[in-house]
Parts: structure tokens; C-alpha cells; sequence
């Protein structure tokens, strides 16, 4: 009777254990914690490009995440990406001139959406849409750009 | 020539009537879980078997796997000047591929060659007909609790292994090597996503704990009753589990995280 209830409490031990375990992989390693908060509002922004932007991608303001990207859509009248972004409850105080830009982090990190306050008292609610915009960075036509430069230097 | 054909024929069609039993076994296996869930008294033993009994080597083989990755990881990130996704590459390869995968070689080699000599020894020594001589279905009364105790251990012991290894790979980089702390953390959270990545890993633990106690049952039930007999089952049973594991692995990889 002793061992039966013994073997009965260690499997106890080893599910509580597995679950721990899967609790701490979900808060602790995954963004399961992070993105739980999950209230939050919604804000559009019209990129003329949105580079290789993702979905989930982060949203941050003055370099602190406040939420993340939610949907890339196609707008196919104003030929625009429509980006849907998320922003987190507790940052409700996003001005309506604000300022939304697609960086790069790092050389070759991931590309997220910056947001620069603007100077308006009044505030961006759900489903706002940001005005202001500035496109993602392509090396490509960078290169272009700048061998264009060069060539028309080259040819005066 | 004919001959060759014909030897060649007679080895697929052993092979398709192996796999034939294998899952008529497989459906009496399942069969018996409404009885197992009245009475989940024989689930609970197996699981301290199959999944107590792991757990040591389980948790032992993680720390290490974990601690190599992290100076492996180290010493090519800080090439890039990277070292601060140190954690994401630990906890991304973990998660993803080695928690489930070496924890289902792990059980298969600890605990599923044990079930095959367990039930190939009672098939040998006549236990098996006697519980049917009995009306004791000995599927559904000896197989079944084993199954399941299988089935549950595996996602849990791979949680534990992916955990275990995680804190390994954080004891050699933040620990050892000085990457920052912070930094190993919050690109851990950044990288890895619970729908894609974790669940994924957990997908593929159950679907490896299927395949191993399968496997294991199978070969013990379906062996010759000599004791040459029992010891073919108990490698075959191993050695099919490993190439199942790994090859299913490629395939569930494919399906969930390829493009």
C-alpha cells in the first residue's frame, strides 16, 4: 500500500513537473507572455512600401515596444500596403500627426515600425489611421539610386 | 531471376502483412481506452515506468545538450558579433528539434526496448494465453495502459529536456561566456513563437510518443516466443523506433515549419 501510494505521488511529481516545464517554455521562452496582454487597438498606416515587414513584427515608439504588426494587406485602388498595427492598451496617447516608419534593427535584422509622436493634443483612437508615412529602405534601390548619382557626376 | 522476384515479392508482402497487424493491434490498443479511463489505476504505474524512470536521464541529457549548444552557438555568433542571439539559437533548436526528437530516441532506447522484452517475455512464457484463457483481453488489459503511459510521458519529458537544456545553454552563455543576460532573454522571447514554434514541438513529441510505444508493443506482441526471438524483437523495436523517429521528424518539419 506504501509503494502503490509512493508511485502514485511521483507521477504526481512528474506531471507537475512536465506542466512547470511547459509553463516556463510558454512565459519564459516563448512571446506568450509578451504578446498575452493581447487588449489593445487597432491603427492603420499606408506604407508605399513595406520592404519584407512581417506579420507579428514589432511596433515601437522612441525604441520600446509597444505592440506589434498585425496584417499587411494590399490596397489595389491606391496600389499601397495597408499595415494594421496593434498597439497595447496602456499606450493610448499616440498623437494624430504622428510619424510611422519602417526600419531595419541592426545590419540585417528584422524590420519593424517605428512611431514618432507628433504635436497634436488630440489622440489616436481604435482604428485611427496614421497620415505620415515613410516607406522601407530597399538596398536595391539605394544602389540604383546611388549609381545614378554617380553617373550623372561621371557625365557633367 | 525468378527467383530474385520472387524473393522479392515474398519480402513485400511479409512486410505490407506486418503492417497489417501492426494496425489491427493498434485499433484493439485504442479500443481499450474507455475501460482505461474508468479505471486509470494501471495508467498510473506505467507512467511512473515509462516516464518517472526517464526522467533522470532525460533532464541529465538535456543540461548537456544545452551547455554544448551554447558554447557551440558561442563560438559561431561571436563571429558575427551575434553572441546576443545565443539564447534564441539555443532555445529555437531545442524547442523545435532536439527536445522532442532526442527525448523520443532517449525513451525509446530507455523504456521502449523494456516494454518489448516485458510483453515478448509474456507472450514467451505463455502469460499472454492465459490471461485470454482467463476471457482477460490481454490487448486492451496489458497493452493499452502501456500505450497511453507513453503517450503522456513523451510531451512532458520533452518539455522537461527542452527546459532543462535551455537553463544549460543560459549557465554556459550568461554564466561562462558573459553574453548579457537581458539580451539572451528578451531575443528568446522576440524569436519564439508559441503558436508556430512551441506548439509545433509539442506536435511532434505526441505524435513521436505514438510511434515509440507503438513500435515497442508491436514488436513484444509480434514476436517469435523463444528467447532468440524476444532478443530480435527488443533490437528491431529500437532500431525501427529510431528510424521512424527521425524520419517522421523530417516529414512533421517540413509540413509545419517549411514554407
Amino acid at each position: 500500500m506504501a509503494r502503490a501510494r509512493r508511485i502514485e505521488i511521483l507521477v504526481g511529481v512528474f506531471m507537475l513537473a512536465g506542466c512547470l516545464a511547459l509553463f516556463f517554455l510558454a512565459m519564459k521562452v516563448s512571446n506568450l507572455g509578451v504578446a498575452a496582454t493581447g487588449d489593445g487597438y487597432r491603427l492603420t498606416a499606408r506604407f508605399d512600401n513595406v520592404g519584407s515587414l512581417k506579420v507579428r513584427a514589432p511596433v515601437s515608439m522612441a525604441g520600446v515596444r509597444i505592440g506589434r504588426v498585425e496584417g499587411i494587406g494590399f490596397d489595389k485602388e491606391t496600389y499601397q500596403a495597408v499595415v494594421t498595427l496593434h498597439v497595447d492598451r496602456q499606450f493610448d496617447t499616440i498623437p494624430v500627426d504622428s510619424f510611422a516608419s519602417i526600419f531595419t534593427a541592426g545590419l540585417l535584422g528584422e524590420q519593424y515600425v517605428s512611431l514618432d509622436p507628433g504635436g497634436e493634443e488630440e489622440f489616436l483612437r481604435d482604428g485611427g489611421q496614421i497620415g505620415h508615412t515613410q516607406s522601407a529602405l530597399v538596398l536595391e534601390q539605394l544602389v540604383g539610386q546611388l549609381l545614378f548619382s554617380k553617373a550623372e557626376e561621371g557625365s557633367e | 531471376m525468378l527467383k530474385t522476384l520472387a524473393g522479392l515479392g515474398r519480402g513485400g508482402l511479409q512486410a505490407l502483412e506486418c503492417l497489417g497487424r501492426a494496425h489491427l493491434l493498434l485499433v484493439g490498443i485504442l479500443g481499450g481506452l474507455p475501460d482505461l479511463l474508468m479505471r486509470p489505476r494501471p495508467l498510473v504505474l506505467q507512467i511512473h515506468d515509462i516516464g518517472v524512470r526517464s526522467v533522470l536521464i532525460v533532464a541529465v541529457s538535456g543540461l548537456f545538450v544545452g551547455m554544448v549548444l551554447g558554447l557551440q552557438g558561442h563560438h559561431v555568433l561571436s563571429a558575427f558579433g551575434a553572441e546576443e542571439s545565443l539564447g534564441l539559437m539555443v532555445a529555437t533548436s531545442l524547442v523545435r528539434e532536439l527536445g522532442p526528437v532526442v527525448t523520443a530516441l532517449l525513451v525509446a532506447g530507455r523504456a521502449g526496448s523494456a516494454l518489448t522484452a516485458e510483453i515478448g517475455l509474456m507472450k514467451a512464457t505463455d502469460q499472454l494465453s492465459a490471461l485470454e484463457m482467463m476471457a482477460v483481453d490481454p490487448v486492451r488489459r496489458v497493452l493499452t495502459p502501456r500505450f497511453f503511459g507513453g503517450l503522456v510521458a513523451m510531451p512532458l519529458l520533452a518539455a522537461m529536456f527542452s527546459t532543462v537544456g535551455v537553463m544549460g545553454g543560459w549557465f554556459v552563455g550568461v554564466g561562462l561566456l558573459g553574453v548579457d543576460d537581458g539580451a539572451f532573454w528578451s531575443q528568446m522571447q522576440f524569436g519564439i513563437d508559441w503558436d508556430g514554434d512551441l506548439r509545433g514541438g509539442i506536435v511532434k513529441s505526441l505524435v513521436f510518443g505514438v510511434l515509440v510505444s507503438w513500435i515497442a508493443l508491436f514488436q513484444g506482441y509480434d514476436a517469435l516466443p523463444t528467447s532468440y526471438g524476444v532478443s530480435r524483437a527488443t533490437t528491431r523495436s529500437v532500431v525501427h523506433s529510431a528510424l521512424a523517429v527521425l524520419g517522421l521528424d523530417f516529414v512533421l518539419t517540413a509540413l509545419m515549419f517549411g514554407e
